[in-house]
C-alpha cells in the first residue's frame, strides 16, 4: 500500500514539466467586470499572476488590452490561454513569449531619502540607469525609470542601502517587434 | 421597502386568460432603432473578420416603445420561449406584471428558486432549447446559484433573469440586495447587469445567443427595478447578436484528415463519447451511429453521453468510468486509438491519470478549446462542434474507403467479448428483498416501449439507473453529472413534463436526495404534471455509506436517515398518489399501477439497504484495477492511502 502523503483531491499530473514564464496580451471588451472575470479565472483555477496591467487602448471600439505575466508548466500555460480565449468578452489572446521577438517594459517610480554621499550616489546611479528625477526635496528624490523588469529590480536593489523609501511599479506591458500588429 | 413587498405569493397562480395586448408586427430590419448599435467590426480569436452589422438604421422602424419589464417578456417571446420557471419577489414585480398581461409565455411557479433552475435544466436538456428562469433579487438570486453551477458543469443552456434593487441603491446594502453578477460570475458562462434601458433589448437577445452557442451554459441577466419601469425602444433579435463571441463550429480539416488516417490504422480502436454529442443535437447522434456502422469500432460513453448510441447496439460497451462496465473500462485501458467525442476526461472517467489508457494515441474533438489537453495530453485535438466534425469524418471515411486491419479488429472484439462474458453488472438476486438493480431492470422492462424520459438525483440510484436502464435516444436522460447535485431530479422532472406533457417522465431517486427538493411536488400538483418519483429507498445516503464502508472502516457517520417521512402519506399531502412496494413479487404490478395513474406519483420502493454499487474503480486506481461485485470481500484493500484523500 502506498504511503504517499499527497493531499490533492485529484490525480497527480501525468508528466512533471518545467515551470516557464510567459507574457500574454489579451484584448477584451472594455466593459464593467471584465477585469474581475480575468482575475477570477486566475484565482478560481489556481493560476499564478506575476504582473497584470490593463488599460483601454482603442477608445472608439471600447477595447482594452490586458498584459499578464504568468508562470506555469507548458500544459498549464496552454490551459490559461484557452480558458482566457473562451471567455465571452475576450477577443484575442497572444502569447508574447512565443509569438516572436517582443519588447517588455515596466515603469517604476522610486522614492529615495538621504543626505550627503548617499544622495550624490543615488543621483549618479540614476543617471547610469537613465532614470529621471521627477520630484526632489532637500532630502529626497523620486526617480522615474522605465525598462525591463530585471533592470528595475537591479535599480531598486541599488537604491536600498541609499535610503529607499517606497516603490510604485506599473507591471509589464509588451509589444511585438516589427511592423505587424497583433 | 418592507418585507411585505418581497416574495408575495399568489394564491391562485393559474390565471384565467388575461386580456392579450397584441404588439404591432415587427417586420423591419433588426437593430433599426439606433439604440443598440455598437461598432460590430472586430476580430475574434481565430483571426476571422466578423461581419459588420447594425450600425446605421436603414429602415424607418424606430422600434416599439415599451417598459423594460415588457421588453423582457417580449424578448422571451421573440426568442421562442414558451415556458418560464420562476418565483416572484419585490425586485421583479414589474416583470410579473408584464407577464400578467400576455399569454405567449407561460410561467411555472416553483416552490424554491433552485427548483426553478433545475426545472429549466430538465426542460432544456429534453428539448434542446434554452431553459428560462425568472427570480427576484437577493435570496432569489442566491438560491439559484446551485442550479446555475450545475448547468455550467453540464453545459446546459439557460437564461436566468434576476431582479435587482434600483440602480441608485446598488452598493448600499439595500433590502434583498446582493452582488448578483459578482456571485454568479464564476458559475455562469456569462452575466450582465443592465444599468441602461437602451442596452436591455440587445443584452436580452445576446444572452440567448451566448447561452446556446458554442459550449452551452447558463447566462444571468440582472435587471434593476428602475430599469424594469423605464421606457425605451425595443429591438428584435439581430442576426449577429454579439460583437466578438463566435465559437468555432468547423474543425480544422487537416487535423480531421490526420484523425481519419489514425483511426484507419487502428488495431484496438474505441470511441469515447460524452455530453457534447447530445448538446450538438440529433444530427450528431445520427452521424455517430453512421460512423459506428462504417468503422465497426466499439463505443462507450460518459454518464452525460448516454442515449447517443442505443443501449441495444452490439457495438455499445456500456458506460465507462468509476462505475462503468468491465468491458468499457478495460477497452479504454487497452485501446491503441481513442476517439473522444464531446467528453472532457473528467476524473470520474480517467481514474489514475498516469495509468490512463497508457498505450493509446488519442483524438479529442470538443467545441471548447480549454477541454483539450486539460487533464490528458492528446495527439490530435480538434476544436469544433461534434456534428460538424462527425460530418467531415463520415464524409472522409466514405471518400478514402480505408482498409482497416480486419484481423486485428476481430481479435480486439474477441477480447472485448471475453470481458463482456465477465458480466460485471451481475448482482445476487433475492426473493425476499428488492435489490435496487432489480427494481431498475423491472422499471426498464415496463417502460422501454413507451415514450419515456428519465431524470435522477445523485448517488447509488443514479449509477444503477445509468447501468441498468437502456437508453435508445439522446435527450431522454437528465442527470446531474459534473456538479453531482442531490435534489436535481424531481424539479428536472417537472421541467421535462412541462415540455412533454404527454410523455412518461420518471425521476429515479434516492430517499435522501429527493427530500432536498421535495417541495416541488407542490408545483407538480398545481400544474397537474403526472411525474413519477421512483424512490429506491435504502434509508441511507447510499453512496456515502458505500464510501464509508470502503474508506472509513464501516463507521457510518451520519449517513443513516432516521425518521424518514411516510412517503405514501407525503404523496397524499401533495395531492399525489403514494405507492409503497417492499417485496420483489409485488414490484411489477406496483410499477404498472404507477404508470397507469394520471397524477403525480411517489413510489416508495423499499430496497436492500446494504447493497453496494459495482463495478467500481476506487479513487486513485487505474481502469484495470476495478472491483467487481462478486469480489467485494477485498474492499478493505481496495483503496490506497493516496486514494483516500481523493473524492
Amino acid at each position: 500500500m502506498s504511503t504517499s502523503t499527497s493531499t490533492t483531491h485529484y490525480p497527480a499530473a501525468t508528466v512533471k514539466e518545467a515551470i516557464e514564464s510567459h507574457t500574454l496580451a489579451v484584448i477584451v471588451d472594455n466593459e464593467p467586470g471584465v477585469l474581475a472575470r480575468v482575475i477570477g479565472l486566475f484565482s478560481g483555477r489556481g493560476y499564478n499572476i506575476e504582473s497584470l496591467t490593463v488599460s483601454e487602448t482603442e477608445h472608439e471600439k471600447h477595447l482594452s488590452r490586458i498584459t499578464i505575466a504568468t508562470r506555469g508548466t507548458p500544459m498549464v500555460i496552454e490551459q490559461i490561454k484557452n480558458q482566457l480565449d473562451r471567455m465571452v468578452p475576450v477577443h484575442r489572446v497572444v502569447d508574447m513569449t512565443i509569438a516572436g521577438p517582443a519588447i517588455e517594459r515596466e515603469l517604476a517610480m522610486v522614492k529615495v531619502r538621504g543626505k550627503g554621499d548617499n544622495r550624490v550616489e543615488a543621483l549618479r546611479l540614476s543617471d547610469a540607469f537613465r532614470a529621471r528625477v521627477i520630484d526632489a526635496t532637500a532630502e529626497s528624490f523620486v526617480f522615474e525609470i522605465t525598462g525591463g523588469s530585471e533592470k528595475i529590480d537591479q535599480f531598486i536593489n541599488l537604491m536600498l542601502p541609499l535610503g529607499l523609501v517606497e516603490v510604485s511599479r506599473t507591471g509589464i506591458v509588451a509589444i511585438a517587434r516589427g511592423p505587424d500588429g497583433m | 421597502m418592507g418585507i411585505e413587498a418581497s416574495r408575495s405569493r399568489k394564491i391562485e397562480p393559474q390565471q384565467p386568460g388575461a386580456p392579450v395586448t397584441t404588439q404591432p408586427a415587427m417586420t423591419l430590419a433588426p437593430d433599426a432603432d439606433g439604440v443598440s448599435a455598437p461598432i460590430h467590426a472586430s476580430t475574434h480569436a481565430d483571426g476571422g473578420k466578423v461581419e459588420a452589422v447594425g450600425g446605421t438604421p436603414t429602415v424607418s422602424d424606430a422600434g416599439t416603445r415599451m417598459t423594460g419589464a415588457e421588453m423582457v417578456i417580449r424578448a422571451l417571446a421573440d426568442q421562442g420561449v414558451e415556458h418560464l420557471f420562476g418565483y416572484p419577489g419585490g425586485a421583479v414585480l414589474p416583470i410579473y406584471d408584464a407577464l400578467f398581461h400576455q399569454d405567449q409565455v407561460r410561467h411555472i411557479l416553483v416552490r424554491h428558486e433552485q427548483g426553478a433552475v433545475h426545472a429549466a435544466e430538465g426542460y432544456a436538456r429534453s428539448t434542446g432549447k434554452v431553459g428560462c428562469v425568472l427570480v427576484t433579487s437577493g435570496p432569489g438570486a442566491t438560491n439559484s446559484v446551485t442550479g446555475l453551477t450545475d448547468a455550467l458543469c453540464d453545459s446546459i443552456p439557460l437564461v436566468c433573469i434576476t431582479g435587482q434593487v434600483p440602480t441608485h441603491m446598488i452598493g448600499n446594502d439595500a433590502f434583498q440586495e446582493c452582488d448578483t453578477v459578482g456571485i454568479t460570475r464564476p458559475c455562469t458562462k456569462y452575466n450582465y447587469l443592465v444599468k441602461n434601458i437602451a442596452d436591455l433589448p440587445r443584452v436580452l437577445h445576446e444572452a440567448f445567443y451566448v447561452a446556446a452557442s458554442g459550449r452551452p451554459g447558463p447566462v444571468v441577466v440582472d435587471i434593476p427595478k428602475d430599469i424594469q419601469f423605464a421606457s425605451g425602444a425595443y429591438a428584435r433579435p439581430n442576426e449577429f447578436p454579439h460583437r466578438g463571441y463566435r465559437p468555432r463550429l468547423h474543425g480544422d480539416i487537416d487535423k480531421i484528415k490526420a484523425a481519419v488516417a489514425l483511426m484507419a490504422a487502428a488495431k484496438r480502436p474505441l470511441f469515447y463519447t460524452g455530453g457534447g454529442v447530445i448538446n450538438s443535437g440529433p444530427a450528431a447522434a445520427r452521424l455517430l451511429r453512421e460512423l459506428l456502422r462504417l468503422t465497426g469500432f466499439p463505443v462507450t460513453s460518459t454518464l452525460m453521453g448516454l442515449g447517443a448510441v442505443p443501449a441495444t447496439d452490439p457495438q455499445w460497451l456500456g458506460m465507462l468510468g468509476m462505475h462503468g462496465t468491465y468491458e468499457a473500462n478495460l477497452a479504454m485501458h487497452d485501446c491503441d486509438v481513442m476517439v473522444c467525442l464531446g467528453a472532457r476526461f473528467d476524473d470520474r472517467i480517467t481514474g489514475r491519470l498516469d495509468a490512463f489508457a497508457p498505450h493509446s494515441r488519442k483524438i479529442h474533438i470538443d467545441i471548447d478549446p480549454s477541454s483539450i489537453n486539460k487533464n490528458v495530453k492528446v495527439d490530435i485535438g480538434i476544436v469544433g462542434d461534434c456534428a460538424h466534425v462527425l460530418d467531415d469524418i463520415v464524409r472522409l471515411w466514405r471518400d478514402v474507403r480505408p482498409a482497416p486491419d480486419r484481423g486485428a479488429l476481430k481479435a480486439w472484439w474477441g477480447q472485448i467479448e471475453k470481458w463482456r462474458g465477465r458480466k460485471s453488472l451481475a448482482y445476487r438476486a433475492s426473493d425476499d428483498i428488492i435489490k435496487p438493480q432489480y427494481a431498475i431492470e423491472r422499471l426498464y422492462a415496463a417502460t422501454k416501449d413507451r415514450d419515456v424520459y428519465i431524470t435522477t438525483e445523485v448517488g447509488q440510484h443514479q449509477m444503477w439507473a445509468a447501468q441498468f436502464f437502456g437508453f435508445k435516444e439522446p435527450n431522454r436522460w437528465m442527470t446531474s453529472g459534473g456538479l453531482g447535485t442531490m435534489g436535481y431530479g424531481l424539479p428536472a422532472a417537472v421541467g421535462v413534463q412541462v415540455a412533454h406533457p404527454d410523455s412518461l417522465v420518471i425521476d429515479i431517486a434516492g430517499e435522501a436526495s429527493v427530500l432536498m427538493t421535495m417541495q416541488e411536488m407542490s408545483t407538480a400538483a398545481q400544474y397537474r404534471l403526472p411525474i413519477k418519483i421512483f424512490i429506491l429507498n435504502n434509508q441511507y445516503m447510499g453512496m456515502v455509506r458505500q464510501w464509508q464502508e470502503l474508506l472509513h472502516g464501516g463507521r457510518y457517520s451520519e449517513s443513516y436517515t432516521a425518521a424518514l417521512p411516510d412517503f405514501v402519506k407525503l404523496a397524499e399531502a401533495y395531492h399525489a398518489v403514494g405507492i409503497r412496494c417492499e417485496k420483489p413479487v409485488d414490484l411489477d404490478a406496483a410499477i404498472a399501477e404507477m404508470i397507469e395513474v394520471k397524477k403525480p406519483v411517489i413510489f416508495d420502493c423499499v430496497v436492500d439497504p446494504a447493497e453496494n454499487c459495482f463495478p467500481m474503480i476506487p479513487s486513485g486506481r487505474a481502469h484495470n484495477e476495478m472491483i467487481l461485485g462478486d469480489a467485494a470481500q477485498s474492499l478493505e484493500d481496495a483503496v490506497t492511502e493516496e486514494g483516500k484523500v481523493m473524492v
